[in-house]
């Protein structure tokens, strides 16, 4: 696979590449911004996570005495599960959904594209200003529910342990399903006219073509789509941190939160860069496991027959 | 709290330097003439803002040598701010806090200069405090901090026209409370506010019934770092008592959805949604901002915790901020080491900072500024917040700020559960004990 996978790319690239080893030189810039501000405080939250240190008095080695106090409190496999139902439930709603929007607004008709600005605008909003806005939307005494009577939206919405996660699905998926959609909408106008002019000829509807065109074709996006929403709410933080704080009780104590409460407001910095180093290995392990699903070669065509 | 309260060393009596309001003076062309600069950093945001930055302008006016570049930092933001500051080696000169935990955090890091002596040498700066405010401002016997601003004890607040509609009578015991609560929901009204998502605003409960129940000694063995101290029976009976009201629906209904911050707990009150509430004294004057003619027009009641019956505590106790506080950085300068100690002889809380804290509806810790409140509308609430102040026989400093940060974050997170009932009070003391003195 390798063998082919190099192949494609040196044939590709030799046009532009004749002027000798330049490209390796291209890829310079982005690799020292990595080494930067990615590997090196990698390393530094790693050396980190054996010490104890209250970020104001001197560093302390003491061994794996951090990790030994993450991995016996019943916090970690909360926090973890957590982390876990948050990811899989907004990949959940978040991925049918910005799949019809997304086809929906790849149509190039005058309204699908106003609406295409509108559906974008929760994205240009900041986490912040989205959870303060819902937050006070969802008060119960004051909140929507309260002001319009309906009953049904008067509820304790960040105070019951079901209902707040809830919440935060919700807002979360309201927040990025634009973003998802977006990348939707260009994977769709990528497919070729060719293949549903073929498929109408032969009297496929538009359900049929959805699922035999459509969706197969958009296989890279879904998981370029799903490798985005699902280590990004690994360390999704901001949104929840304003809304819930983690609460009620610890119910929506996810594990980039669980880092922070440890880190900056118990002072324990060794503890919260065990958790930080968690969360690396979880991601890593969960964009290795996405790239796998793509199938063995990530350059194969879609277009076969096309 | 904890610190023995009168730790406030006897008055030395000597005749220091008197702090008269160095700040009218001339100087006028303040110009920034050379000499070494020092930095402060303070909050953000009414009532604080301005009193504090006028201070710091007239300093400036009066000492054109001897400058203090000042930095304003939203509350929230300021706490991890200076935290990381001060561990980066990159600390202001004068650091603001809240005295307590956090500053001994600074002290065992040697990161804060001890001013003991200092106060020795300026008895006068001292000896017009409250003695009480030096407390939280005292780390193993010696003093780090310079107290400064408002003393802000908890108070129980209640609504007036509430309590006139349902024909009941402010509680004078923890037992007319109970009878009120069942009171108040049969008439459909909340007994109490309560922002509970906020966790401090808990807190303060637990804080009065476990010094109702059992005396500040409970909570000072804690502070005291003895084992197993929330094991007493007393702290067991407090936190009993806790949970009991939260299911006698003393609180409004969807308590843990409210936050403290967007002030919709005390927008309950001012609205007659709930009939009482527990709050910090700064609390007053939100009300006054935002309740339209709730306070002006005679509808805010105030009073003391009120004792329980058969309860060990004494009922002047309080508790609360017993003031702000200012250290100075180990890190400065001795140029600029000066010129802050030279703010807190001359500065800090001279007449005209005083007069513009009486305006925000504050009480500053100087003994006799209870004489500036004549002539204020606010005159009632004030001389209220300054008689419990000081008579309070323990003021002590609240739990969160007294804690180090570690055992604080443990303790909310526990008292989000306790409220939350999903853990019992035995639950509650074997958690809290596992991060005594830590």
């Amino acid at each position: 696979m390798s063998a082919t996978a190099t192949g494609r790319t040196s044939s590709a690239a030799a046009p532009k590449a004749r002027g000798g080893g330049v490209l390796p030189w291209l890829a310079l810039p982005a690799l020292l911004a990595f080494v930067a501000f990615a590997v090196i405080p990698l390393i530094g939250v790693l050396l980190l996570s054996f010490t104890s240190w209250d970020t104001l008095g001197t560093i302390q080695l003491t061994g794996l005495e951090s990790w030994q106090s993450v991995l016996s409190d019943p916090g970690l496999p909360h926090a973890l599960w957590v982390t876990f139902l948050i990811t899989a439930l907004s990949w959940a709603v978040q991925t049918p959904a910005s799949i019809l929007i997304g086809v929906f607004l790849a149509g190039h008709q005058r309204y699908r594209e106003l609406l295409a600005v509108l559906y974008f605008i929760p994205l240009l909003l900041s986490s912040a200003a989205i959870a303060i806005t819902y937050k006070a939307l969802l008060d119960p005494n004051f909140g929507l529910g309260a002001g319009l009577h309906i009953d049904l939206l008067t509820q304790d919405w960040l105070g019951e342990p079901g209902l707040a996660l809830g919440v935060v699905i919700f807002v979360v998926s309201w927040q990025f399903i634009p973003f998802h959609s977006l990348l939707y909408q260009g994977g769709v106008r990528q497919i070729p006219r060719s293949l549903y002019e073929a498929a109408e000829l032969d009297g496929a509807g538009r359900v049929r073509m959805f699922f035999n065109i459509t969706l197969p074709q958009l296989k890279y996006t879904i998981i370029t789509s799903s490798t985005l929403m699902i280590v990004g709410s690994l360390t999704f933080f901001d949104l929840i941190f304003v809304l819930t704080e983690g609460g009620p009780s610890d119910a929506t104590r996810a594990l980039a939160l669980d880092m922070y409460k440890r880190g900056f407001q118990a002072n324990l910095m060794g503890a919260a860069c065990v958790i930080g180093v968690i969360l690396v290995l979880v991601g890593l392990a969960l964009a290795l496991l996405l790239r796998r699903l793509g199938g063995r070669d990530p350059n194969a065509s879609q277009l076969e027959g096309a | 709290m904890g610190l023995p309260l009168g730790a406030a060393l006897a008055a030395c009596g000597t005749s220091g330097p008197a702090p008269s309001g160095g700040a009218a003076s001339g100087a006028a062309a303040g110009g920034n003439g050379g000499g070494a600069k020092a930095s402060y950093w303070f909050l953000s945001g009414p009532p604080g803002e301005a009193p504090r930055t006028a201070a710091v302008k007239r300093f400036n006016q009066a000492n054109p040598n001897g400058q203090i570049d000042f930095n304003v930092i939203q509350n929230d933001a300021y706490k991890t701010k200076i935290k990381t500051a001060i561990g980066a080696g990159q600390a202001p000169t004068i650091i603001w806090g809240w005295g307590g935990g956090g500053l001994r955090s600074y002290v065992q890091a040697g990161q804060v200069e001890d001013l003991t002596s200092w106060f020795g040498e300026n008895a006068a700066v001292k000896d017009r405090l409250f003695p009480g405010a030096f407390g939280a401002a005292t780390i193993d016997g010696k003093i780090y901090a310079m107290p400064c601003e408002t003393v802000q004890p908890i108070v129980l607040f209640y609504n007036k026209k509430v309590f006139e509609k349902v024909g009941v009578q402010p509680p004078q015991s923890y037992g007319d409370i109970l009878d009120l609560v069942k009171k108040f929901n049969a008439q459909g009204i909340a007994p109490f506010s309560l922002g509970g998502q906020s966790r401090w605003t808990n807190m303060m409960w637990l804080e009065f019934l476990f010094d109702r129940t059992g005396g500040s000694e409970v909570f000072q063995a804690v502070f005291d770092g003895e084992k197993d101290a929330w094991n007493n029976p007393a702290s067991i009976e407090a936190l009993t008592k806790m949970q009991e009201l939260i299911k006698a629906n003393g609180f409004i209904k969807g308590f843990s959805s409210i936050t403290a911050d967007s002030n919709a707990d005390q927008a309950l009150l001012y609205t007659g949604k709930a009939a009482m509430m527990l709050h910090g004294s700064w609390s007053y004057g939100i009300q006054q901002a935002q309740g339209g003619d709730f306070v002006s027009s005679g509808g805010l009641g105030f009073m003391n915790f009120p004792p329980i019956d058969g309860g060990k505590g004494d009922p002047s106790d309080t508790v609360g901020n017993p003031g702000q506080y200012l250290s100075i950085s180990s890190k400065a300068t001795p140029e600029q080491k000066e010129i802050a100690k030279k703010f807190f002889a001359s500065g800090v809380l001279d007449e005209a900072e005083q007069k513009e804290w009486v305006g925000t509806g504050g009480v500053p810790i100087v003994n006799g500024s209870d004489k500036l409140f004549t002539g204020s509308k606010d005159a009632e609430f004030l001389n209220f917040v300054y008689g419990v102040a000081s008579k309070a026989k323990v003021f002590a400093q609240s739990w969160d700020q007294a804690l180090s940060p570690t055992a604080a974050e443990v303790l909310l997170d526990n008292i989000a559960k306790l409220f939350q009932l999903s853990i019992s009070p035995q639950q509650f003391a074997t958690n809290m004990n596992a991060v005594i003195g830590k």
